[in-house]
């Protein structure tokens, strides 16, 4: 194929990629194999990064390591949020498409979904702290009904919150992918299904879910992505008590061991992309786009 | 089923209507809790009604140069908001026909929006770090003066700062284009084409006002996620912090309400521009 006008119309597009996309992660792929001192990186080729990462990972017989433990927190944090945005992301694209009849409402609907997403999520998070304190309008009001006799100290800065707070933040990425889904469904179908004898839950399982698979899988490449790297959310919500990967990576850079994030970075770009590759697995992505 | 209205129908809506509450509860709960009086603290009960924390606010609250870093963050959005239109755009026509790289360009694309953010902070960090290196390393060499006097870094906020947050809007304003140009009428470009109008006329006064609109949305994107943008910029923004940046670090520092004074202008300019977006939306539509 030729270089023709449109790679040229494309290639601002391209050269900003590479520079600000591939380059850095061959760069962090490159720099996991370096040598560091406190205050600068040196050109090397050893595994050192790694085997500190996993020191002492492979003794099974005492506890297990910071690492292994870290992912595991990331992972039940992942598993969480997945399921919460998952269940409560169908039922409302399920919502605005099977039953909202209007164009025009569903569009302002699902704007309606949106517009957070276009304000900061920073701020986003620091709204539950009125909500969920110590002296916070959910303890106040579960006092003053008497289901709890003290305010209780696990709602705010606890695997509680950061779950929470996931959940407000990333609901919508998978609202959007399985509405996109749920849309393209033939509502003649589910009539002949409900014309068959069908009840209601039996096409539900047998017809809605199956057909917006794909959506489903792609919402949920979104959160399990977004949270396997997240250090905010986790930072702020947790009160910076919790651990996660995005954390570690984040602290290292902060003491400039920067090899040593790398190496981090690179692991769990690895695993990552596992994920992602498994969950493809179930859809053919390119068909959906 | 789908036209009968039994239970599945109310409890929709009654779901529905719980989502909204509770996407939206705690950021309405923070603006009034921004107007608290200057007794008031950062929970209910409310202790007066005042601008007090805006003043506070105003004034810089003894915190931080927070004006300077607002002045920061809307420029940073605005240039986004310009690149990422003309780049997407472009790119967008680009994709219209087949040219050299275009499915690894998409491929890179969308795993730029899956790839953890930290991951790719870290490596634009990682790639100025390197250049500055290789800077100091050639100012020595050839004894160039102003990089031994005076070079510091590279790593800034229009450059790396602007490139990391360019990876984060630019997948969304490709995926807009896709979108547009899947219900794109071709036979109207084709017209102008057979009338004698070039390229660039047909795209001009045939393409430009019909995708007009969408762009609208690009826009949107572009300048909205630029201006909350955190986790890609966190590590690249050399010396100086946009508003997100400092932020995240009053999230630990101030205990007053002046954080929700702050919370409620930045959510502020955000349904600005989200407003300013839908009217021009729909102006242009009307056309």
């Amino acid at each position: 194929m030729k270089i023709n006008k449109h790679f040229l119309l494309a290639l601002p597009f391209y050269l900003i990629f590479i520079f600000f996309f591939i380059i850095p992660l061959i760069l962090t792929i490159i720099v996991s194999f370096w040598d560091y001192t406190e205050y600068s990186i040196i050109p090397d080729f050893i595994f050192d990064n790694y085997k500190y990462i996993f020191n002492k990972c492979f003794k099974f017989s005492t506890d297990l390591c910071v690492t292994f433990k870290t992912y595991l927190s990331t992972f039940y944090f992942c598993f969480m949020a997945w399921f919460f945005t998952l269940i409560i992301g169908f039922t409302v694209a399920y919502f605005l498409v099977f039953h909202v009849r209007s164009v025009g409402m569903q569009i302002v609907l699902f704007l309606i979904c949106t517009i957070p997403f276009w304000t900061s999520n920073v701020i986003r998070m620091i709204s539950w702290i009125p909500l969920l304190g110590r002296n916070g309008l959910f303890n106040s009001f579960l006092i003053s009904t008497g289901v709890i006799d003290e305010p209780q100290e696990w709602f705010l800065y606890s695997h509680f919150s950061v779950i929470l707070a996931f959940v407000h933040l990333y609901t919508l990425f998978m609202i959007v992918p399985i509405f996109n889904s749920l849309i393209r469904i033939d509502k003649s179908l589910i009539e002949a299904a409900y014309d068959s004898g069908a009840n209601g839950f039996q096409i539900l399982t047998n017809i809605i879910i199956p057909l917006c698979k794909p959506g489903i899988i792609i919402g949920s490449i979104f959160v399990i992505t977004v949270v396997m790297g997240d250090f905010l959310t986790i930072g702020i919500m947790g009160g910076q008590q919790i651990a996660s990967i995005g954390k570690i990576i984040q602290v290292e850079m902060s003491y400039l061991q920067l090899p040593s994030a790398a190496a981090n970075a690179v692991i769990l770009l690895i695993i990552t992309l596992l994920l992602i590759w498994t969950m493809t697995k179930f859809i053919d992505i390119r068909k959906e786009l | 089923m789908l036209n009968k209205k039994g239970k599945s129908y109310y409890f929709c809506w009654g779901f529905f209507l719980a989502f909204v509450i509770f996407l939206y509860g705690p950021t309405f709960t923070i603006v009034v809790l921004s107007f608290q009086g200057p007794e008031g603290g950062l929970t209910f009960p409310m202790n007066g009604f005042s601008f007090h924390w805006f003043h506070k606010l105003w004034e810089g609250g003894g915190y931080v140069d927070i004006g300077s870093a607002f002045r920061r963050s809307i420029l940073l959005g605005l240039i986004l908001m310009v690149l990422t239109v003309l780049l997407s755009v472009s790119a967008g026509m680009a994709f219209r026909k087949k040219f050299f790289g275009a499915n690894f360009l998409f491929l890179i694309t969308v795993s730029s929006l899956i790839v953890p953010s930290i991951i790719l902070s870290l490596g634009i960090a990682l790639e100025f770090r390197l250049l500055d290196e290789t800077l100091k390393f050639l100012g020595d060499k050839y004894s160039i003066q102003w990089i031994i006097n005076d070079f510091q870094t590279t790593l800034n906020m229009y450059s790396s700062g602007l490139g990391a947050q360019l990876t984060w809007t630019l997948p969304f304003g490709l995926l807009i284009m896709f979108a547009i140009f899947n219900r794109f009428d071709k036979s109207f470009e084709e017209a102008s084409m057979d009338l004698g109008a070039s390229s660039w006329q047909t795209f001009k006064f045939v393409v430009l006002p019909i995708i007009a609109p969408s762009v609208i949305g690009i826009a949107l994107f572009g300048f909205t996620l630029s201006y909350d943008e955190l986790a890609r910029s966190s590590q690249v923004m050399g010396a100086t912090n946009t508003l997100p940046l400092e932020l995240k670090g009053l999230t630990t520092t101030v205990t007053t309400p002046v954080i929700y004074a702050l919370g409620t202008l930045t959510t502020g300019i955000s349904f600005l521009a989200i407003f300013i977006a839908i009217i021009l939306f729909m102006i242009m539509r009307k056309k």
